[in-house]
């Protein structure tokens, strides 16, 4: 059972999450194109490497940000969705 | 005979209780603290169990847990090891798997057909005729079978709990005691736990003579006894590794959740069998199962002994036997014998040693299938044995000491890794991770003085790492270059009875065939011969199995490597890992009302809903129609309180609501409903609800049951990625809902209510709010059932009043309560569909019918990207409408079209049932379902296939089915009563009934009930002591969030918090709780004076702040024992909680706020949870209470002053 840092609650056990996928920039819809549009709402980057994982603290309504390592499952830090989670 | 020796030291039995117990119907008596085994060994009954394939008969092999030799059963329990079972009076067991008793197990007769069951020999033979598999199947599970339970027998629960500790011992030998001692010296909060049910691990079988040893042990166990921060549990395996420590601590009775900061694990090595023929036979037992037969139970394991062996410790069990009266002949691997003085000691005794032979084959008497004797032959130089030359030798028993294999599954599930030193013969710690160490023989230390050392080294180590130390740490202390373990102690023989994995009854020659055809992979070899697969996990077998394929493979073991360690390595009852069972379930708070009337209730996701009420005699359709009928003539109400309310209030609200959603709500007016439809970014349905503005800034809306909890959490995050000013707040359990629908609903309705109904001041799709019954409530004029209908929203602590008011009120029109199976059939008929019935993970608006929902010109939305892609393609089917024909309800069962049914056309599926009526309040069967786009003109028929093959007819017909004109919508009258204020509505606990059944003493206090006390003042003041649960529910709650709400808060003078979970009181004894960035939760003391003070204030206030009427389930547990409530239903440390420091978390798998406080000196935590999930959490505790000897307390202990 892993744990988890929520950047307000603190390290607490998995259960006490929700995972919301993979964290991704949505393209301005008005100039994107189909296919672009197509890549952005169905691919999924699996390969190994650190990956930015929405992750949400079900007692306290917390969205954050986890960057993961998925070699290693190592959470390598947490974080609140703001200006650094957009424009990195 | 009697094989008990004279009382010595080290035993571990007290021979002044004599305790009486049963096995395969014979009585026996045995002494407290003797095992099973011990005790029947002791009466020399060595024939104790049957193998599994064979049904050999087998005795006493390790005497510690790590083979299966003998399982016992008692009916209740299965697969009981009888070498940890502690006998106690009354104790009645009887081998597992036999047919006709143990002594001559009929099922021995599978031995005759061993050389016909190579390995494989099941996966070969009984896959074809696949009609036979069946019978194969039947046959051999009432063979394979591995005991039997009692029909009578009941499921004793087994809660389990949460614990927690800095740093996890594992294994109380002289490693892990001077380790464990070491680590809490520094301060480091230890749990040291032990398999046996003592301390001291080898101390007390194995290094017994020495007074040094003994001495130290001594030292080492006052050490732990005097450190406090040193907890011990005896009798408990850590029985499996989970990421970042989460350790599974199982024990006869419970399993225990652990988290540790770190492991160090000093769990020794399994003391390895030798492979010969017949090395299964009663009396054929390891070297350290004869050590503890004689130390710890003082029984005397044979009376002649031959001893295997290939290291020291063969010798001292040599003398230690010797010195029990035994004779001894020492057998040893090694062409130069023993180098250390031990050899000395053997040869002063004038025992008889062969050095360089090995046992060929343990020879069983000529009546029973004990040791009779064993055939010795000596070794040549490649190891082989030279048979021709072998002799016999007469003893009763043989003792094996060839070599160990560190016992280190947990290390390897922990991501330790092991390189076989061949050295040591042994696989020792190559990596480990950070705050993982290994100690003592594990760690490839065998003497006990530098196990010590090596103990505490990992000790520090360990505190080092936890920050604890930082002094200098010792050595590994390095070994004297002499293996304890013989590279290959493994000798074929042509008649296959030399057994490598005694669990499955596998041989040397099934590795052999196994190498054969091709499984040459460790892993591979595993799954064909099954080698480690049986109970005991390879503790004794994939060792060996590692060195015969090594050898087939010729290459060294490190190449060929063991398989993987996967937790649990040692089994865990189901039970235990069940647990107590939490399924939260969410209750309205009319629920009570619908199960006294009989309501059938049915899940929906994790809420509890009536479906329909039936009376006696009547059919469920029957009921589900009349019901259906009931709204259609008169009026009926209906518990809508499962819909999702959430609130949207903000400067951007209503463009949050347009991003959300596909409509448009920027230029909804104040007072106005909307349809809402909400897609996810591939355009597919996720919801849909209607959306009420209260004001400029505020939104109220509903969503679906099940989708509700899911929809606000996305909401949440597009909150934050879209940026806007937007305040949401998930008010579904806090609110009760009930739709009253019918033609009658508005004079029903007008009797309670001061908000004018007529059709000129409130036309439908109007938003009004006011006072129903006396309780504050907004009322939304929705119709979905197709009939003039109102939804009102009323907090929950009211809706019994409410519910009940309309109920005497509604009579004179024939008003009657109506389940949700009627309510979906009448949406039916309305052609309305339901997201996820209708709908699935593919829909997208174009093909339900519902583009005329999408906002005209709006450039953006979630989802409206992909549906503007899917505008342009042509959609593939199109949700119609599908009448059938009335003769269909007659058929047989299995000729009636059902939901899911699939729609054919030539041959070829065009669509699917989605939603289906038999019996609508039309008189014909009627139904919705997807179909080909080219086949959905009107009046097209198509057919349905039932589950006979019967094809069904359908034609397809415009939506909706009733009322096309929205006609009734009107109401049949429109005559107006008086208006009548009403008192203010009495408010309830979430948990009255359960309360109203303990029949406390009451006190009616404004317009709630408070459970004052339930027992005498004192009795009751001693319950709350140690353990008292109370509910506080009735207390007045308030959420206050907005940029401003701090300073305004202040500018009332009062108390505010500084920071998030800050907590302080309020004057009346409350409650206020900073619960967000610019959130507060506020609770009234009984005297219930802040909040209405308040809330007055806040009606003038000018300030961007948002105030919600909050409806929590609000407990108390109190006493000395709450934390051990908490210990068994959430999953945090609740020892170490900051006092008055707020924690969100989960309790029982509810989500909950968790103040730890305390009520003068008493420990007392506070627990708020939706009030929906109150009942379902009450009932959990209560019942966890109990166990504990805790009991339900009134509100007095809590609040005495208020009550003095």
């Amino acid at each position: 059972m892993k744990i988890l840092n929520c950047p307000i609650n603190g390290p607490r056990p998995i259960q006490e999450f929700h995972y919301g996928g993979e964290v991704r920039s949505l393209p301005d819809s008005a100039t994107v194109t189909d296919a672009e549009w197509a890549d952005y709402v169905f691919h999924r980057a699996g390969e190994p490497g650190v990956k930015r994982e929405w992750w949400y603290h079900l007692a306290s309504g917390t969205w954050f940000v986890a960057e993961r390592d998925n070699r290693s499952d190592e959470i390598l830090r947490t974080y609140l969705y703001a200006a650094e989670a957009r424009h990195e | 005979m009697n094989r008990r020796l004279p009382p010595r030291d080290s035993e571990k039995i007290d021979r002044n209780q004599t305790v009486e117990f049963r096995f395969e119907g014979q009585t026996y008596r045995g002494f407290a603290g003797d095992v099973l085994s011990s005790a029947l060994w002791a009466h020399n009954v060595r024939l104790l169990g049957r193998s599994f394939k064979y049904h050999r008969p087998r005795g006493i092999y390790s005497l510690a847990n790590h083979d299966v030799n003998v399982l016992v059963e008692d009916g209740q329990r299965t697969n009981i090891r009888a070498d940890v079972l502690q006998i106690e009076a009354g104790l009645d067991v009887r081998a597992v798997n036999t047919w006709g008793g143990v002594k001559r197990d009929w099922l021995n007769v599978t031995e005759r057909f061993s050389r016909l069951m190579p390995v494989g020999f099941y996966y070969k033979a009984f896959h074809t005729p696949r009609r036979l598999f069946r019978f194969y199947e039947n046959q051999m599970r009432k063979i394979a079978g591995l005991g039997k339970i009692h029909a009578t027998s009941t499921a004793v629960p087994s809660p389990k709990d949460y614990s927690f500790c800095d740093l996890l011992v594992v294994g109380a030998g002289p490693a892990g005691l001077a380790a464990a001692v070491a680590a809490a010296e520094h301060g480091v909060d230890v749990l040291l736990v032990d398999e046996q049910p003592w301390l001291g691990g080898s101390f007390l079988w194995q290094q017994t003579g020495e007074a040094s040893s003994r001495k130290r042990l001594a030292t080492l166990l006052d050490q732990v006894e005097s450190l406090e921060n040193l907890r011990t549990r005896v009798s408990t395996q850590a029985a499996g590794w989970y990421a970042d420590h989460w350790i599974a601590l199982v024990n006869d009775q419970h399993l225990t959740k652990l988290r540790s900061q770190a492991m160090l694990t000093a769990t020794g090595c399994f003391e390895q069998p030798a492979v010969f023929q017949n090395n299964d036979l009663p009396g054929v037992m390891l070297g350290s199962a004869v050590q503890r037969l004689l130390h710890l139970y003082a029984v005397k394991p044979f009376e002649r002994a031959v001893v295997m062996t290939a290291n020291a410790d063969g010798y001292r069990v040599a003398l230690d036997l010797h010195a029990a009266g035994v004779s001894v002949v020492l057998v040893d691997l090694r062409f130069a014998g023993e180098p250390s003085e031990l050899a000395s000691r053997v040869e002063e005794l004038q025992l008889e040693v062969h050095t360089g032979h090995a046992i060929l084959e343990a020879l069983a008497t000529a009546r029973e299938p004990y040791v009779g004797g064993a055939l010795i032959c000596p070794l040549d130089a490649s190891g082989k044995l030279q048979s021709e030359k072998a002799r016999r030798i007469d003893c009763d028993g043989i003792a094996m000491s060839v070599g160990w294999m560190p016992n280190v599954g947990l290390v390897h599930q922990a991501g330790g890794r092991f390189h076989f030193s061949d050295q040591l013969q042994q696989f020792t710690p190559h990596t480990l991770p950070a705050t993982t160490f290994v100690a003592g023989r594990a760690n490839g230390v065998f003497d006990l003085e530098a196990q010590l050392v090596d103990g505490r080294r990992a000790g520090l180590e360990a505190a080092a790492r936890l920050g604890y130390f930082d002094g200098e740490i010792p050595q590994v202390p390095v070994s004297d270059n002499s293996s304890p373990s013989h590279a290959f102690p493994i000798f074929s023989h042509p008649q296959k009875k030399n057994f490598v994995d005694l669990d499955e009854d596998l041989h040397l020659a099934d590795f052999e065939n196994a190498h054969q055809e091709g499984y040459d992979n460790v892993e591979l070899l595993k799954r064909y011969t099954t080698v480690g697969m049986g109970p005991s996990q390879g503790k004794l077998s994939n060792m060996n199995a590692a060195r015969i394929l090594a050898r087939l493979n010729e290459a060294s073991v490190n190449d060929t490597s063991t398989t993987t360690a996967r937790p649990f390595h040692h089994p865990v009852p189901i039970g235990q890992l069940a647990g107590r069972r939490f399924h939260p379930q969410r209750r309205t708070p009319l629920h009570h009302w619908h199960v006294e009337r009989g309501a059938e209730m049915t899940f929906s996701g994790a809420w509890l809903r009536p479906e329909c009420y039936p009376t006696v005699g009547v059919g469920r359709e029957e009921t589900i129609l009349s019901e259906a009928e009931v709204i259609r003539n008169q009026v009926g109400m209906i518990d809508v309180s499962t819909l999702g309310k959430i609130h949207v209030r903000g400067p951007d609200a209503a463009t949050f609501l347009e991003h959300i959603y596909t409509g448009r709500f920027t230029q909804q007016p104040v007072g106005r409903v909307r349809y809402g439809l909400a897609c996810d970014e591939t355009g597919v349905i996720i919801e849909d609800g209607v959306i009420a503005r209260l004001a400029k800034t505020h939104f109220y809306v509903t969503a679906t049951t099940a989708g509700a909890a899911a929809f606000y959490r996305e909401m949440q995050r597009w909150a934050l990625i879209f940026e806007l000013d937007v305040n949401l707040v998930n008010v579904t359990g806090h609110l009760a809902a009930i739709s009253v629908a019918g033609p009658k609903s508005r004079e029903v309705l007008q009797q309670i209510t001061d908000i004018d109904l007529s059709a000129a001041a409130f036309d439908y799709l109007g938003v009004r709010e006011g006072m129903i019954a006396g309780a504050p409530a907004t009322i939304l004029r929705v119709g979905f059932v197709g009939e003039l209908g109102f939804e009102i929203h009323v907090p929950a602590s009211q809706a019994s009043h409410v519910w009940e008011t309309l109920q005497d009120h509604g009579s004179t029109w024939g008003m009657q309560p109506v389940g949700v199976e009627a309510q979906r059939l009448l949406r039916l008929e309305k052609g309305h569909l339901i997201v996820g019935q209708d709908t699935d993970a593919l829909t997208n608006p174009f093909e339900a019918d519902l583009s005329w929902a999408l906002g005209k010109n709006k450039t953006f939305f979630v989802g409206s990207r992909s549906l503007e892609i899917a505008r342009r393609q042509n959609s593939t089917r199109r949700l119609v409408g599908l009448k059938l024909p009335t003769e269909v309800t007659r058929a047989a069962a299995d000729a009636l079209p059902k939901e899911c049914h699939l729609i054919i056309s030539s041959g070829e599926i065009v669509g699917r049932i989605t939603s289906l009526a038999l019996h609508s309040t039309l008189g014909f069967p009627i139904a919705m379902g997807f179909l080909r786009p080219d086949l959905c003109g009107l009046g097209t028929r198509t057919e349905i296939r039932s589950d006979s093959g019967k094809m069904i007819e359908a034609e397809v017909v415009a939506l909706p089915f009733y009322d096309p004109q929205n006609e009734r919508q009107a109401g049949t009258s429109d005559l107006q009563t008086a208006q009548r204020g009403h008192a203010s509505a009495p408010r309830q606990s979430p948990v009255f009934q359960l309360l109203a059944s303990g029949e406390p003493a009451w006190r009616d206090l404004d317009q709630t009930r408070i459970a004052v006390r339930y027992q005498a003042e004192h009795t009751e003041d001693a319950v709350r002591r140690q353990l008292g649960l109370c509910d506080l529910s009735s207390l007045t709650k308030l959420n206050l969030q907005g940029p401003d709400a701090r300073s305004w808060l202040e500018a009332q003078a009062v108390d505010v918090p500084s920071e998030i979970y800050a907590t302080r009181q309020l004057a009346d004894d409350g409650w206020i709780i900073q619960t967000g960035r610019d959130e507060f939760f506020l609770e009234s003391g009984l005297r219930n004076q802040s909040i209405p003070t308040l809330l007055r204030q806040l009606e003038t206030s000018a300030e961007t702040m948002f105030s919600t009427q909050r409806e929590d389930g609000s407990f108390v547990l109190t006493g000395s024992r709450a934390q051990d409530v908490l210990a068994q239903t959430c999953g945090l440390d609740c020892c170490k909680l900051e006092v008055n420091r707020l924690v969100m978390t989960r309790v029982a798998g509810v989500s909950c706020m968790l103040l730890p406080s305390s009520i003068d000196d008493l420990t007392a935590f506070r627990l708020w949870m939706d009030p929906s999930y109150a009942v379902f959490l009450w009932e959990a505790l209560a019942e966890i209470c109990a166990s504990l000897g805790g009991d339900v307390v009134g509100a007095a202990g809590i609040f005495p002053e208020f009550f003095a």
